[in-house]
């Protein structure tokens, strides 16, 4: 099998976020520099050091509006990172203009043995309510929890599918039966790199010949207790102070950055191969020219402190400028995870000065987290759709809160109009996998 | 033979095999248990399940990861998936000798685990939940929660549970920096780890791969979950007797648990640094059902259409035969969960690419006697596959007394048999409609 020899091209972006379903609200907001940070409205988080969340108004985001009128029935068995991967795809194929058994007329545009799907999740954390409810009615005569009589019949309260809703790979699965990708599918759980890996994936397997087209990018909601819990001990969460604006918690690379906030949040691509887009007359918005992954050294083991060198991040984006074969002097824009957690700003930070040296303090940063917070693994695919966007309006977003961001282009600013032909985007995770992708002007 | 195949792409060849499982934590101990078709199975005591559906399980006992690992307090937090991977790809690194000598560049050595997520703080969890519940709201009370939450349960407990962590326990204890990724693709994950690691390995991204994969659902809510879904075994009496493939009296999947390790890399790779290959794997098939969240699609399309991509790949005629009049492939590890559905649909795949040559493939499962490992399941089933063209021996499936009429397809039962194993494929099927198949092969210089 000799190198890639198929290029790949970006024919399509979903997203759901806090601004909405689709890219261009999310376009939008961004650009009029807009934060979706605030309390939670489904728990009260205050007993957390933050009550701060990004998260998607119910009146923005439903997804039994989104699906098939034949698939309104399987919503009832999606957990909410379901429901936004279901949501983001629905929107790229349709602004890819691919016609799916989800259109239930017509034909179909890229045949399902060649249509494959590779979604990056997060560890679903069950519905407290739902379970509680059920774990409740096996309390014993103490009022405690009573294994023997949950194992008779207290789990019979639980819906029999109750499993099925927080499986990781229900998210492809969902998306694959509802578009009819019968192709190679995939679902990569590496925590915040999860949908940039998923990406590349895709990308090789078109290259490889295995797919004409993938669905590809990936979803999660971390605004529930486990998550909130979880980003909490894992040193992400930010401590906020009551009556501080929420919008200006989250400070990626500032020297007052203390943190990120959990978000949920979803991005998928359709990706072609760049001979069957052009065959069937399809617009690409961009190239997918480069991709690169690595492993961090982990001091800690887990990751929670990363390597402050960013070594990891090094490799995986200089894998990317090679597979892309230009050098760091081509990029023109870098989209980062950006987190405002100090650890992992510097982590990234020292990546970009080593890989751009001189110029590292000039290449624009665009900044996502202090508007729609951490979407674990929803991040890298929200941040390619993004890098999308640059490329098609030749215009970077506006970037909020921080100041005096050392050595990088970081600073708060508003939206302006930039020629944009090479963006790198790159996610490092907890647990030390990094992904890093090249997109860039049709050339 | 070179280095390459025709099409131009390095060959890839397994060095270093690992497993920790219910029957044992070595090689060798498992694979004579399995040829002599013991089970691994008894009453359940990872919780207390004697009013549950099901009862019993195959759990790793005995099991100690501090004789594995270099430095226990590096691991110490790991959960039991992590470890299980830790001491199976402990193994495999042993015997591929990178324990003597180390790779030279760790950016070279990547890692492709099909890893399930690690388990629950199950009582405090509870405890939690419970204690935050307001029955006047049906609702957990967020405050309350986090109070209780934050009491009781630890930092490293939570974030061992995160499906990345034996990645990352594994990259720290072999100093691996290649591109690194978990796939959790339900009980298809191991096998499509392996395949993708061949993938990356055959583009020329790394030069060796760990890969396989670590699981175990035998806690209160993945018993439960499967319990439910009435996807178990809730056989009484002998538990030994509770899992049986391919029979007509089968009635589910016994939970397993455990890991499978493999080392892969570049034929050239392992020459120049005088490994030994063990096998040799030659082709990867990967599909998806998009047919039901719970069924899987009822003529077997997608399985077929996987193991017929890694046949292609291979080079091999479904319906050749070799010069010995044999079909071209002599050994398929079944993904054979004992579910009335799964063998059934899983026979009639391999009779729709295979046709008239299909019976006179032996076909196993060595679920009937580990259970099902789930994420981890494809990765000691590709390990059984090295380990039959090895030894001239494919392992039975157990427990397989009363055949289904239905099912007319040769499943080794109840006894190991003798037989000449070059070729052999390994499937496996998950929950979410993935398939994936591998193709093994003797390896000749």
């Amino acid at each position: 099998m000799p190198r890639q020899t198929r290029r790949v091209v970006i024919t399509g972006t979903g997203t759901v976020t806090p601004f909405g379903l689709g890219t261009s609200a999310l376009w939008s907001a961004l650009c009029e520099g807009k934060s979706a940070v605030g309390p939670c409205r489904t728990f009260d988080f205050s007993g957390f050091p933050t009550n701060l969340v990004a998260q998607i108004p119910d009146e923005l985001f439903d997804v039994k509006a989104v699906v098939p009128k034949s698939y309104r029935k399987a919503t009832k068995v999606m957990a909410r990172d379901t429901e936004l991967a279901v949501g983001a795809a629905m929107q790229a194929i349709d602004e890819a203009k691919v016609q799916t058994k989800a259109h239930e007329s017509g034909t179909v545009t890229i045949p399902p043995g060649r249509f494959g799907c590779h979604i990056g999740a997060g560890l679903i954390a069950a519905e407290e309510n739902e379970l509680t409810a059920a774990l409740a009615t096996a309390r014993g005569a103490d009022g405690k929890f009573d294994i023997s009589v949950w194992g008779g019949e207290g789990m019979k309260n639980l819906t029999p599918l109750w499993m099925l809703k927080y499986l990781p790979n229900m998210l492809a699965c969902h998306v694959t039966i509802i578009h009819d990708c019968q192709g190679p599918s995939n679902t990569i759980t590496c925590a915040e790199a999860s949908s940039l890996l998923s990406i590349g994936e895709s990308m090789r397997v078109i290259g490889r010949g295995d797919a004409d087209a993938c669905i590809s990018g990936g979803a999660e909601s971390k605004t529930n207790l486990m998550g909130m819990m979880r980003q909490h001990y894992a040193k992400r969460l930010v401590t906020s102070a009551p009556g501080e604006e929420p919008g200006s918690v989250v400070r990626p690379f500032a020297p007052d950055a203390k943190g990120c906030v959990p978000g949920e949040g979803g991005g998928l691509l359709v990706l072609e191969a760049m001979d069957t887009a052009k065959a069937r007359g399809a617009t690409a918005i961009a190239e997918l020219a480069g991709f690169g992954a690595s492993q961090s050294f982990c001091p800690d083991t887990l990751g929670v402190d990363p390597a402050a060198d960013g070594q990891g991040i090094i490799d995986a984006v200089e894998a990317a400028l090679a597979d892309a074969g230009i050098g760091p002097d081509a990029v023109d824009v870098i989209i980062p995870f950006g987190t405002g957690v100090p650890a992992v700003d510097a982590a990234e930070r020292a990546a970009i000065q080593h890989v751009f040296g001189a110029r590292a303090a000039s290449i624009p940063l665009v900044t996502l987290t202090p508007s729609i917070g951490n979407c674990g693994a929803g991040n890298g695919a929200i941040a390619a759709a993004v890098a999308a966007r640059c490329v098609a309006e030749q215009r970077l977003p506006a970037r909020l809160n921080t100041k005096g961001a050392a050595g990088l282009d970081a600073d708060a600013c508003a939206s302006r109009a930039a020629k944009v032909g090479t963006v790198l985007v790159f996610t490092p995770s907890l647990g030390g996998q990094n992904a890093a992708a090249i997109i860039r002007s049709i050339a | 033979m070179s280095a390459r195949t025709p099409d131009g792409s390095p060959r890839i060849v397994v060095t270093g095999i690992g497993w920790v499982t219910p029957l044992g934590h070595d090689i060798e101990t498992v694979w004579k248990r399995l040829l002599n078709a013991e089970s691994g199975m008894a009453p359940t005591t990872r919780f207390d399940a004697r009013t549950f559906p099901t009862t019993f399980a195959a759990e790793v006992r005995d099991y100690d990861v501090t004789r594995f690992v270099k430095d226990p307090k590096v691991h110490a937090t790991a959960g039991l998936n992590s470890q299980f991977a830790l001491g199976a790809a402990s193994q495999a690194w042993k015997q591929a000798g990178f324990d003597a000598a180390p790779p030279r560049d760790p950016r070279r050595v990547g890692l492709y685990l099909g890893a399930g997520e690690g388990v629950l703080d199950v009582d405090n969890y509870i405890g939690s939940n419970l204690d935050a519940w307001d029955p006047a709201t049906n609702a957990v009370d967020g405050v309350k929660w986090a109070k209780t939450a934050l009491s009781r349960m630890t930092a490293a407990r939570e974030i061992e549970q995160e499906p990345n962590m034996p990645l990352a326990h594994l990259a720290r204890e072999f100093n691996a920096r290649g591109p690194a990724y978990n796939c959790l693709t339900a009980c298809a994950a191991s096998t499509q780890a392996i395949g993708e690691a061949f993938s990356i390995i055959r583009r020329g991204d790394a030069d060796v791969m760990i890969a396989g994969g670590t699981h175990t659902m035998i806690h209160l809510f993945g018993v439960t979950g499967f319990n439910r879904l009435t996807a178990l075994s809730e056989r009484k009496g002998d538990p030994t007797e509770a899992s049986r493939p391919f029979s007509l009296d089968r009635g589910g999947f016994v939970m397993g648990e455990g890991s499978g390790m493999v080392i892969i890399e570049t034929l050239e790779h392992a020459l120049a640094r005088g490994a030994t290959p063990l096998a040799e794997v030659t082709g990867y098939g990967s599909s998806c059902d998009a047919y039901r969240i719970t069924d899987i699609q009822p003529e077997g399309r997608g399985a077929a259409v996987a193991m017929g991509e890694a046949l292609r790949q291979a080079g091999i005629d479904p319906h050749a035969r070799g010069a010995d009049g044999r079909p071209p492939i002599h050994y398929i590890s079944a993904h054979g969960t004992g579910t009335k559905e799964n063998d059934s649909i899983e026979t009639k795949a391999v009779k729709r690419l295979f046709g008239d040559s299909a019976k006179d493939i032996p076909m196993s499962s060595i679920k009937s006697m580990m259970g099902h490992l789930i994420a981890a399941a494809g990765s000691v089933e590709f390990i059984t596959c090295v380990l039959a063209i090895r030894d001239g021996i494919v392992p039975p499936t157990r427990n397989l007394k009363t055949p289904d009429p239905e099912l007319d397809l040769d499943y080794v039962p109840n006894t190991a048999r003798k037989v000449p194993v070059d070729v052999c494929i390994s499937n496996n099927f998950g929950f979410g409609g993935q398939n994936d198949s591998l193709v093994v092969r003797r390896y000749q210089a």
